[in-house]
């Protein structure tokens, strides 16, 4: 350790690690960093703030060589650079830890780490040498993995770490991450910060991409926050709060956090405060009484792979109430979903829906007794990507009256509809006709919500259905979600953003390995408690603590 | 990401990357060896049985399976790659076309087997600038070789022509060749053969330890992690395809100069298809697919051990089919146990950002 501290010292320290000096990128008519300019120095850990579209990706894609700058200047430890590659970014010591890991899920943790730059003994690798390299590193800097483990064998926070020491192998003194705790648990997430933290003792600098200002209040030294292609404020913890970096972040005052239960007004918990103390039960009493609407018993399932995923789940979601799912993605979320609403098929269990027996229903049937489905991937489940904005906003109901009669659609009604559905649900598209595809993420989810919430549901579905979306679109979903629930709409809601299940959840059931290991009250749990019932953690334990 | 509970594993690569050696051996390893011991016995009782037929079937067991062995030898190296090759039938007609024709305007096998190998080279090429280089579809360009190589050799087949000298001999390997059993079926055989072989064992090596190997490994995978680490997927790609395609010009040269001994139309008869499913069931090893090769060759065999003793009294025809039903059952049999994942960019083509 101390000899490893000590050729980090010896080397001549530079001042500016990493900086771009008035980057400028278009793509086209879209300008998507204009004269931007940020600066890394050593030991540091610079965040990069801004919403989906901000200019993040853009700004770090020029920093490592991806894309090459309209105008402005790249430096790399002093120097002046032009990076035609990113392997002459690597080759500076610039290393990339990606938000989709680069990594070869069915090859060991040591290959995948030396992959490109292999140890060999006459054309064949040199496996000892490779294997002894990598148990260096991770020692060095506190990254434990089994190295001979394959990569898709490991957990993400583990395969984050794998991420980390391919760029360290490269001799990176500089890191980019990129939404690094994207897909971490809570825990996860404060020893990753805690591992960041490590590596700036030993003089890596590093660029932390992110949209959670938690994380950046947290972890960050320097922060940037870019807004359409632009900086709009640089500063440090010190000087500023998470309210005044949403300001900066979204351009006018927001508030995600403060409504809980206030838009609620006349529905469930609407006498309680987020303060109040766990034996005001009144509400729950309340929504007690109300009917069942989803009831799943002793589901299971399997994943993709014929491994089970879900096991014998059971759960219900009365009418009224806003039931959230927390838990990491990949532990069954998506398969109890796809059971419920038909695209998958049960092995065993029952699912009842308004009292009528939807087990082994088929999508069509499901919908038709009042389901709607946000589902989890919008591009590939939500929407047909060449169909337009109006065929889109009828998929769910296209072959019923009004809008087919006699087996031809009628397109007045199909259009006059999907007007509407523009209209009220705010989506922005210059016409109906135009190609659902040419929308941007927010607008895709609205026009989904707009089509789910247009017909008569008692029970809405809602998978990821704020993912990868700007701050105003989460917003604008997430109080649309909250009327349904007020107007007795049964809501399920399954995130991976512990946040947003927290904001709009009245109850929370954390899944773990395709069971509920827990129902928590979102007002008198914490955030640690739910995320250790996520990591594993026996109920009995998490609330000991 | 990864879901609890285990996840599904592909033996090949998990041998590959668990370089300490043998951990628990899988379900589908103790099945391969307890059908190996059977397989043994069996064959060792026949041989005392009947010496002759036994050595017989045998020899046309590894006659059969050179062939196959080859084709799927470049089958594995384009897909490990995440190139998927159809064109291999092709690619054996049109080489067993050149060797045959240079060999016999030269008057020497060698120089046919240079221009069996070169064809061989020049239609893998052709196949990685259609499906690597344009991005057109893998399934077509292959079948756009495979109707190529049909309609050429069709239109220049000179029915006149002979190969005006004997076919490759047999070399007898010694006191190797003495063995009982095997000793004529695997040491007493013409040359190419014995390169097959070696081939299969050093390819085997290759593909599973060297760094080449693992490099095509992650852009049959993962192309876009392997171009973060600096490797050139495209060139990767070019250049495994084009050198794979030798491999199917040898399985050509082979079949016109050393199995057969002359060209005759379509000679390659399906066995580029075979060879596909013979590296799937090696699952893409080489030694896994020679495996398969000697177990689809044994079929060939055996069927035309039967015709020739007229051992049913059914029509020739019927007999003719054994190999290809075996191959369904036995490819239906092997989805009850075990499948195997594909390559995970097998089929796509890649594009630079």
């Amino acid at each position: 350790m101390a000899a490893a501290a000590e050729t980090v010292v010896s080397q001549a320290e530079p001042e500016v690690l990493l900086a771009g000096h008035g980057i400028t990128k278009r793509f086209g008519p879209v300008v998507a960093n204009d004269d931007v300019s940020v600066e890394l120095r050593p030991g540091r850990i610079l965040a990069l703030l801004g919403e989906n579209g901000a200019g993040k990706s853009t700004l770090v894609n020029v920093l490592f060589g991806l894309h090459r700058p309209d105008a402005g200047q790249v430096v790399i430890a002093d120097e002046n650079v032009e990076l035609s590659s990113p392997h002459d970014a690597i080759a500076r010591g610039v290393g990339m830890v990606h938000q989709h890991f680069q990594l070869v899920p069915p090859m060991s943790v040591v290959r995948n780490i030396v992959l490109g730059a292999e140890p060999r003994k006459l054309g064949m690798i040199d496996v000892a040498q490779a294997r002894r390299r990598v148990m260096d590193l991770a020692d060095r800097f506190g990254l434990h993995v089994d190295p001979d483990a394959a990569v898709e064998d490991l957990p993400v926070g583990a395969q984050q770490r794998v991420e980390i020491l391919k760029a360290l192998y490269r001799d990176a003194r500089v890191l980019i991450a990129d939404e690094p705790t994207a897909v971490l648990t809570p825990q996860e997430t404060d020893h990753l910060l805690g591992v960041l933290r490590g590596l700036t003792a030993q003089g890596v600098g590093i660029v932390f991409i992110t949209h959670k200002l938690r994380e950046v209040m947290a972890a960050a030294d320097d922060i940037v926050v870019l807004r359409e292609g632009k900086v709009v404020g640089t500063t440090t913890p010190a000087q500023t709060s998470e309210a005044a970096l949403a300001e900066l972040m979204v351009g006018r005052a927001v508030d995600l956090h403060g409504d809980r239960f206030e838009s609620g007004a006349t529905g469930v918990g609407s006498a309680v405060s987020t303060t109040a103390a766990p034996s005001d039960e009144a509400p729950i009493a309340e929504a007690g009484e109300r009917p069942v609407v989803l009831d799943i018993a002793g589901l299971c399932t399997d994943d993709d792979r014929g491994q089970r995923a879900v096991d014998e789940l059971s759960l219900t979601v009365r009418a009224g109430e806003i039931v959230g799912v927390a838990g990491v993605e990949g532990n069954g979320q998506r398969e109890l979903v796809e059971a419920i609403t038909g695209l998958r098929h049960a092995t065993a269990g029952t699912v009842s829906i308004s009292d009528r027996d939807a087990s082994g229903a088929r999508p069509r049937q499901v919908t038709v007794i009042g389901v709607g489905h946000i589902p989890e991937d919008r591009a590939k489940h939500g929407l047909i990507g060449s169909y337009s904005v109006a065929d889109n906003s009828v998929l769910n109901r296209y072959f019923k009256r009004p809008f087919a009669a006699g087996g031809m659609l009628r397109r007045d009604r199909i259009d006059s509809h999907a007007r509407d559905v523009v209209a009220t649900f705010d989506v922005r598209t210059p016409d109906v006709e135009s190609p659902a595809d040419s929308l941007s993420g927010g607008n895709k989810q609205k026009l989904i919500v707009g089509r789910e919430f247009s017909d008569e549901i008692d029970l809405l579905i809602a998978a990821q259905p704020t993912r990868g979306i700007d701050i105003g679109a989460i917003e604008f979903i997430w109080r649309r979600i909250r009327e349904r629930r007020d107007e007795g709409t049964a809501v399920l809601l399954v995130s991976a953003e512990l946040d947003e299940v927290l904001a709009l959840s009245d109850r929370v059931a954390v899944m773990y390995e395709g069971r509920i290991v827990a129902t928590v009250d979102p007002r008198s749990a914490t955030r640690e408690e739910i995320g250790l019932l996520m990591a594993g953690a026996a109920p009995g334990a998490a609330g000991g603590s | 990401m990864t879901a609890p509970g285990g996840a599904a594993t592909r033996p090949d690569l998990a041998l590959a990357s668990r370089d300490a050696g043998l951990r628990g051996w899988s379900p589908q390893r103790m099945w391969s060896v307890a059908g190996a011991v059977v397989l043994v016995a069996l064959v060792w009782g026949f041989y005392a049985w009947d010496g002759a037929q036994t050595t017989a079937v045998l020899g046309g067991t590894v006659r059969a399976a050179t062939l196959l062995v080859l084709g799927a030898m470049c089958g594995m190296i384009g897909e490990r790659s995440g190139i998927v090759n159809i064109g291999i039938e092709g690619q054996f007609l049109m080489s067993a076309f050149t060797a045959f024709t240079v060999a016999s305007m030269s008057g020497s096998l060698f120089l046919g087997v240079v221009a069996g190998v070169s064809t061989g080279l020049a239609m893998g090429w052709m196949l990685a600038a259609m499906s690597v280089g344009l991005r057109t579809d893998q399934i077509i360009a292959g079948t756009v070789l495979n109707i190529a190589a049909l309609g050429l050799t069709s239109f220049f087949y000179d029915r006149g022509r002979s190969l005006g000298q004997p076919k490759y001999q047999s070399i007898e390997l010694g006191p190797l060749a003495d063995l009982p059993v095997v000793g004529t079926a695997l040491f007493n055989r013409p040359p190419l053969t014995y390169l097959a072989l070696v081939l299969v064992v050093v390819l085997h090596v290759l593909l599973l330890r060297s760094v080449w190997g693992m490099r095509t490994t992650a852009i049959g995978e993962h192309p876009g992690a392997a171009a973060t680490v600096g490797i050139d997927v495209i060139r990767l790609r070019y250049w495994n395809v084009t050198l794979a395609g030798g491999l199917a010009g040898l399985g050509g040269a082979y079949l016109a100069l050393e199995s057969v001994g002359t060209f005759t139309r379509a000679m390659s008869g399906g066995r580029g298809f075979l060879a596909l499913a013979v590296m799937i069931f090696g699952r893409r090893t080489p030694l896994g697919a020679y495996a398969a090769a000697l177990f689809f060759g044994f079929t060939t065999a055996l069927q035309g051990q039967f015709q020739l003793n007229d051992t049913f009294d059914i029509p020739a025809q019927f007999v003719g089919m054994l190999p290809f039903v075996v191959t369904i059952i036995v490819v239906a049999a092997a989805g009850l146990f075990g499948r195997m994942r594909d390559p995970a960019a097998l089929g796509q083509p890649y594009e630079v950002r």
